[in-house]
Parts: structure tokens; sequence; C-alpha cells
């Protein structure tokens, strides 16, 4: 396996949906190869960096403008 | 005021209803739909439709699930039809964000660990403002997929039917986004950021 093929992996092995041969054949390559590991190692921090960015939603909620609050309430009426 | 009067009163058609949940849940739907569609103006459209279809169709909400996750799927249903709808230049390519390979299929880069690990990153205020811009920066049909994959953390089936792709398209397509995300955040936060680079190079000087 090489670099490039490992890379296209990931995501599976991640998922558990590489089969039993591919994914030894994943860990050997990984085991071996510290600029692979390395690139894992970001793609993991990725998914986690992206997953924590939006758990503040009080931090990332704004007021709702006053204009947009009576735009609703004014086509509802109008239904 | 608890969530079952309000609800009912939303089901009598009560005028002060309405207002209070618009009040009550818009800004967080804002937010959400801001991104999805990328433009504060195109968030109004897509949670002003959204509560105009969540008004009609109120009788149906049953009290099984609560208000806010319920008002929170609408938006996002309604954010996915305002992409589909618009009208955009050809949007650009991840390509420039995904790694390169050699010839021989090593990789053209050296990956390097970062100088700070990623609960410390967490303590500081402006990270996740960050990590949601690099987001922001993916283009519409990769960062949709990731939306719904990583953070609302939809099954690949339920993403593939809400954005009438395989499958296999969206484990492509989200594979593509954590890629470029990486990219982005290794050049934001990771090895590849200025004061890392800048740090490198100054205790490189030291050892000369």
């Amino acid at each position: 396996m090489t670099c490039r093929e490992l890379t296209s992996f990931i995501g599976d092995y991640l998922a558990r949906e590489l089969d039993a041969d591919a994914r030894a054949a994943f860990e050997r390559h990984l085991a071996l190869c510290p600029n692979c590991r390395q690139y894992m190692a970001d793609y993991e921090r990725a998914i986690a960096l992206g997953q924590q960015a939006y758990d503040d939603p009080a931090a990332q909620a704004t007021d709702v403008p006053e204009e947009l609050v009576a735009a609703i309430l004014a086509a509802r009426r109008k239904g | 005021m608890d969530e079952t009067s309000l609800v009912a009163a939303l089901k009598r058609g009560e005028e002060w209803a309405f207002e209070s949940v618009v009040r009550a849940y818009g800004g967080r739907l804002l937010a959400v739909a801001r991104r999805y569609v990328g433009s504060d103006d195109d968030a109004h459209d897509v949670v002003q439709s959204s509560y105009l279809s969540a008004f009609k169709s109120i009788d149906q909400f049953e009290g099984t699930a609560q208000l806010g996750t319920w008002l929170h799927r609408i938006v996002v249903n309604t954010a996915l039809m305002k992409l589909r709808s618009r009208r955009r230049r050809p949007e650009e390519s991840i390509e420039p964000l995904l790694p390169s390979f050699l010839e021989d299929g090593h990789h053209v880069e050296q990956f390097a660990a970062w100088t700070t690990p990623v609960d410390v990153l967490l303590e500081r205020g402006e990270t996740r403002q960050i990590v949601r811009r690099c987001i922001e920066q993916l283009p519409d049909t990769h960062r949709t997929v990731l939306m719904l994959r990583d953070i609302e953390e939809r099954s690949t089936q339920e993403v593939a039917a809400l954005l009438s792709l395989t499958a296999t398209a969206v484990k492509v397509r989200l594979h593509r986004a954590r890629q470029a995300l990486s990219t982005l955040l290794r050049r934001e936060l990771g090895s590849g950021a200025p004061d890392a680079t800048l740090r490198r190079a100054l205790a490189s000087k030291g050892e000369r």
C-alpha cells in the first residue's frame, strides 16, 4: 500500500468499513510511515475540531433582528 | 412558560405565541442557516420561510420531539433547498486543498507535529471561530456534507437522501472535505501556522 492509497482509505478505516486484509495492510503501512501517521493525526484532529467548533451555540447565536421578527409575523398573518 | 403550553398556544393560533417562538429560537436558527448558506441575507430568507412552514405544519408537531430540534431540522432542510436553487458561479475547486503525491505514491509534503495540543487550542476563545471560518471556506457541495455528517451526525444514508446523492458520493465528498479542512487548519493552527513557522526559524537560528 502506498501513501496515496492509504490516504484514500482513511475515511473507510475510521468508519471501520475496510475488510480485514485492507485493514491489516493499512495498519502495516501506518506502523512504518511517520508521515502518514502525522497526516492521519491531522485528519482526525480536523474532525474533532470541526465538531467542537459548534459546541458553543450561545457564542454563535446572534440577536434576531427586529425587522426579521416583524417580517415573519407579517408574512404569517398574510398567510 | 413551558414548551407544552407554548406549543398548545401555537396550535390555537395565538399571536403572542408566534412572536415568542421567533424570539426564543430565531438567533440560534440564524446561526444554523448561515452555516449552510453563507450570507446573512440568505440566512434571513431561510429562517423566515422555515418559521412560516413550521407555523403551517404545527399541527403535525408531536410532543415527542423538542420544539428547538424540530425547528432546527426544518431550517437545515430549507437551507439545503436554498443552496440547490441558488444560481451560482461554478464553485471553486477543492483540489488545491487536497494532498499531492509523487509518482511513486509518496506524499509530496512532509507533515510536522502541531506545536500546540488541541486541548490547549480549545481553551483559547478564538480557536472555534478560526475553525468555523476554515469550514466556511470549503466549497458548498463539500461543506454541506461535512456539516451534515460530522457536525449534525446524520448517517451516510440520510445525507445521501437529503442531497440526492449516492452513498459513495457522500463518502467521497466527506473524505475530501475533511482533507481540505485539515489542510486549512494546518495552515491556521498547526505546523503551517505563521507563528509556528516563525518559532521553528528562531529555534534553528539558535542552534547555529
